[in-house]
């Protein structure tokens, strides 16, 4: 199990570096000199040539590509043209509150979900399943941003509950975190239905009722189990994307997260930022992925016996 | 010897699908005395298997319902219980061994778990001790003890069908139902796991209700047989009067030229046309399209069922002197 | 003589497809949910090819008119009024135009760049797989959204870099669902017929591997449509996507979402439009699975 870690992880160095390759052609074709947008419109030309000198952004492609990789495995990513301040110091600052907002997310989504999922499998074709099925279509169909914005119509706007916005108190959370919950619940409820229905045709299935386990047992302890891979798969999806911002549902409740940060550093083109950050959520995904592939084997010792 | 176990009196049971009902079972009879095993033997798809679940109460609804009958077990009507009653029973006092192995056993629990399981339910043991004498079941069916760590894909199909026949005699029952036990498995390994089973009935003197589609199985291991046909039992009979006068035109066609004891018999293939499709049954006698003696009356008129004698049961017109055989 | 009896079996395969499709087709009408899909996208598609015919661009779409600002849903205005005091269901409709346009171009860019990549990958194995696979894999690392971001933020936001903004941040899934479906029948005799009597590469995989593959990409194209209408409507949302005054339901979003005080319906119904569209493309999407994998369905 070590040795499959140790091996998972040094097959994302390769990742990686394709990542900040990748990130760094897109941010070579943007258009716009860095140099100038460093000293403003109004610079004199020679200083900006300086700059540009300086910066090395005369030099070619590959060159300047080599420099970028070599500061970077110093954990070195620049600093913000736009603020002046290093990069990764910035992210990390963002990071919890994009953390935060994910996980809570996650865990109203996991607790809800995989509940209805089971009930609804159990229970096929019955109201219960009607409705909460239509509700999770619904769910899934529903743009996120969209979401937030009906709920701020209806919590801040209408009933003057909760702030439309920003972040600090706990008050701030709860829209958030509802957004993305009930969204990721929705993916969650519907996976959960489907492994369940799969499983509990299974012949193993009819063996533990045969052998008078009690039907709740059959469901939770047979049955979960088995269907629990896909359901994790979703789970680790979901999670892995909300860390890497959550861009949308960031922007509608001005949530001071990564996918802000991203998307404000883009429209600035603030070429240092956009790289680390692209470069961190890469990273942040990949090891979610690998959490999850891990998980895999101490669910399905079937898998675990691949795992050399 | 002769106390009767099981007593199974006009057993209907429906899939009601999309595409019509299902007539699976139609009202069987079927006594069983303690100790006994009883031979269950159909083509594919005469409905052996949801009998068996119909006996479990494990008929899967919907689509499966049972519409009528009495499964009198030990004095009590099963189909009376309520299901907490008929979870004591399942596992414990009757048990069964499904058609596969191979998908039998839950793939992320230790084989160790699924036996104790069974155990921890019905003996009240403590985990240690249930554990202790699911080693115990292991050995007997002949894994090595320490093995209960392992997980189902770490077994061959014949240890596999052993650790399901161990699951299944774990609780000493009354009656055991194996469904095809060998069926899924390699002709040496077959031979194997039918000697476990005979020598662990005779050792725990359970009842076995051992449906199969092969007479030479019957032949090794049944005190009884009964010949299914579309959801009915066309015959009935001690082990010798069936293999030495077999009655039923079905019967005959089954044993083809070949009704001698001694003699090899192969897998059941021997009579032309196919089932009847269960949505849609025959009129009359439901084996009338391919009987080699059916006459016009077998088209409207349904046997019934005729003793002929020392438990040798019989439904054909044949024996109610209505047609010449 | 063998090769006459493999071509007989490629032929038969070819029957046997033909009356599968036949199948399927007859399978969905059965599925009410995916007919109510169906049916909602086929009105929006009328609607959007009509849509100068139910309301001039130039005049209604795009032409500001500040004395209707903001007015609420009324006989003459049923979707109520924008900012600007346009017609939100004209542009709704000419939106429907846009977000089709995008979520179909951009599908097809994913599944011709997705699915040529994985074709190539699985038949030619070896080398040439794992190099493909593991530039998806890189792709994959980054979140599809975000991918499509930069992208757009490179290229520019026109309309054309949206399209291949969103196409390319999806085409990994695509090249997976191909190289698994090709893989699964590459060695299968039909194959092996046609290569004995002297098909080229080309028209092997174009005749026979590709129409094989095609189930799951089709399943997985309408949910695809449905993704990159979402992504359209997210970019637009943050302004990196259809730029005003080009009528685009995120952006209409976006636009409204000043006034949810003043005025609920300018964000209410653009996103009302957007679920609907999801809806219904999910309800086929699904449908489309169900009828063309039996087993899946109890
Ligand atoms: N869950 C179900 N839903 C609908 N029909 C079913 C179901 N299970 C069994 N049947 C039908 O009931 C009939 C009897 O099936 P059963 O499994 O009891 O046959 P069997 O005698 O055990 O056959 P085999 O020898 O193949 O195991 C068959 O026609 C079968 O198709
Ligand atoms: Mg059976």
């Amino acid at each position: 199990m070590r040795k499959y870690i140790t091996r998972r992880l040094l097959m994302l160095i390769p990742v990686i570096l394709g990542v900040t390759f990748i990130v760094f052609s897109i941010m070579y074709m943007t258009p716009g000199d860095p140099a100038q947008m460093i000293l403003g419109e109004s610079a004199p030309e020679s200083a900006v040539k300086a700059l540009r000198e300086k910066m090395g952004l005369n030099d070619p492609f590959i060159v300047q590509y080599g420099r970028f990789v070599k500061n970077a495995i110093m954990g070195d990513f620049g600093r913000s043209y736009a603020t002046k301040k290093e990069v990764f110091a910035e992210i990390f600052a963002r990071f919890p509150a994009t953390l935060q907002l994910a996980s809570v997310g996650v865990l109203v989504a996991v607790l809800i979900g995989v509940p209805v999922g089971i009930i609804s499998a159990t229970k096929q074709y019955s109201l219960f399943d009607s409705v909460a099925m239509l509700l999770a279509l619904l769910g899934v169909s529903m743009p996120n941003f969209w979401q937030g914005l009906m709920y701020i119509l209806l919590f801040s706007v209408t009933l003057g509950w909760l702030p439309s916005g920003g972040y600090g108190s706990f008050k701030h959370f709860i829209l958030p975190a509802l957004t993305l919950g009930t969204s990721t619940a929705a993916v969650i409820a519907r996976m959960t239905r489907s492994s369940m229905l799969e499983v509990i045709r299974q012949d193993y299935i009819r063996t533990a009722r045969a052998k008078g386990v009690e039907e709740k047992k059959v469901i939770l302890k047979h049955a979960l189990k088995n269907a629990l891979i896909p359901i994790i798969t979703v789970v680790g999806l979901q999670f892995g994307h909300l860390l890497g911002g959550a861009v949308l549902t960031e922007t509608v409740y001005s949530w001071p997260g990564i996918g802000r940060l991203l998307v404000d550093a883009i429209k600035q083109k603030d070429t240092p930022m956009v790289q680390a950050t692209v470069v961190f959520i890469a990273v942040t995904f990949s090891i979610v992925n690998l959490a999850v592939d891990i998980l895999y084997a101490y669910v399905d010792p079937r898998i675990k016996s691949q795992y050399k | 010897m002769n106390e009767k176990l099981l007593d199974i009196k006009n057993l209907t049971i429906h899939y009601i699908t999309d595409d019509g009902v299902v007539k699976a079972v139609n009202g069987i009879d079927i006594e069983l005395n303690k100790g006994e095993t009883l031979g269950l033997v159909g083509e594919t798809g005469a409905g052996k298997t949801t009998t068996a679940l119909g006996i479990m109460r494990l008929v899967p609804n919907p689509p499966g319902k049972i519409l009528s009958g009495e499964i009198t077990f030990e004095g009590k009507d099963l189909l009376k219980l309520p299901e907490g009653e008929m979870r004591k029973i399942r596992g414990n006092k009757i048990s069964m061994i499904f058609q596969d192995p191979m998908t039998s056993l839950n793939p992320v629990m230790t084989v160790g778990e699924q036996l104790a399981e069974v155990i921890q339910i019905h003996e009240g043991l403590s985990n240690e001790e249930a554990i202790e004498k699911a080693k115990k079941m292991l050995e007997m069916v002949g894994i090595p003890g320490e093995r209960h760590t392992d997980y189902p894909h770490q077994f061959s199909g014949g240890m596999k069908q052993r650790v399901v026949i161990a699951i299944a005699l774990a609780c000493n029952p009354q009656l055991l139902i194996a469904d095809e036990p060998t069926t899924a498995l390699d002709v040496t390994i077959q031979a194997q796991v039918l000697d476990l089973m005979k020598r662990l009935k005779e050792e725990f003197n359970t009842a076995m209700i051992l449906i199969t589609h092969d007479l030479g199985v019957v032949a090794e291991v049944c005190d009884k047989v009964a010949i299914m046909y579309a959801g009915e039992i066309v015959e009935s009979a001690s082990l010798e009067d069936l293999f030495e006068k077999p009655k039923h035109p079905y019967t005959l066609g089954l044993f083809g030229s070949i009704p001698n004891l001694e003699e090899e018999v192969e897998r059941l293939n021997p009579i032309k046309g196919l089932m009847p499709d269960p949505t849609n049954l025959p009129s009359g006698c439901p084996f009338h399209p391919r009987c080699p003696k059916a006459k016009d009356i077998c088209k409207i008129q349904v046997p019934k069922t005729t003793d002929l004698g020392n438990g040798h049961k019989v439904r054909c017109l044949i024996y109610e002197g209505l047609v010449e055989a | 003589m063998a090769n006459v009896a493999n071509l007989q079996t490629a032929d038969v395969k070819k029957t046997k497809k033909r009356s599968m499709w036949v199948e399927v087709a007859r399978r969905m009408a059965k599925n009410k949910m995916a007919m109510v899909g169906l049916g909602i996208i086929v009105v929006l598609v009328l609607l959007a090819l009509f849509a100068d015919v139910i309301a001039p661009y130039e005049e209604v779409v795009i032409k500001q008119n500040l004395s209707m600002r903001l007015k609420g849903p009324s006989a003459e205005h049923w979707l109520g009024t924008d900012e600007f005091g346009r017609d939100i269901f004209a542009r709704i409709i000419h939106g429907a135009r846009v977000s089709l346009k995008v979520g179909i171009v951009a599908v097809g860019i994913s599944i011709f760049i997705g699915g040529s990549l994985g074709a190539i990958a699985a038949y030619y194995g070896g080398k040439v797989d794992n190099l493909i696979m593991r530039f998806m894999d890189i792709l994959l690392a980054v979140p599809s959204i975000l991918l499509a971001i930069a992208i757009v933020s490179a290229l520019g936001s026109s309309l054309f870099n949206l399209m291949l903004a969103i196409g390319i941040s999806s085409v990994p899934s695509y090249a997976r669902i191909v190289r698994a479906s090709v893989l699964s029948i590459k060695d299968q005799e039909f194959i092996e017929a046609a290569r004995a009597i002297g098909a080229n590469d080309f028209i092997i995989i174009t005749r026979h591997i590709i129409p094989n593959a095609l189930a799951p990409v089709i399943v997985q194209g309408t949910l695809g449509v449905a993704g990159a209408i979402l992504s359209t409507a997210g970019l637009s949302f943050i302004g990196l996507g259809i730029q005003p005054p080009a009528p685009e339901w995120g952006s209409m979003l976006a636009g409204g979402r000043a006034y949810l005080r003043e005025a609920w319906h300018v964000t209410t119904f653009p996103g009302l439009v957007i679920m609907i569209t999801i809806l219904a493309l999910n309800l086929l999407g699904d449908g489309l699975r169900d009828a063309l994998d039996p087993k899946l369905k109890q």
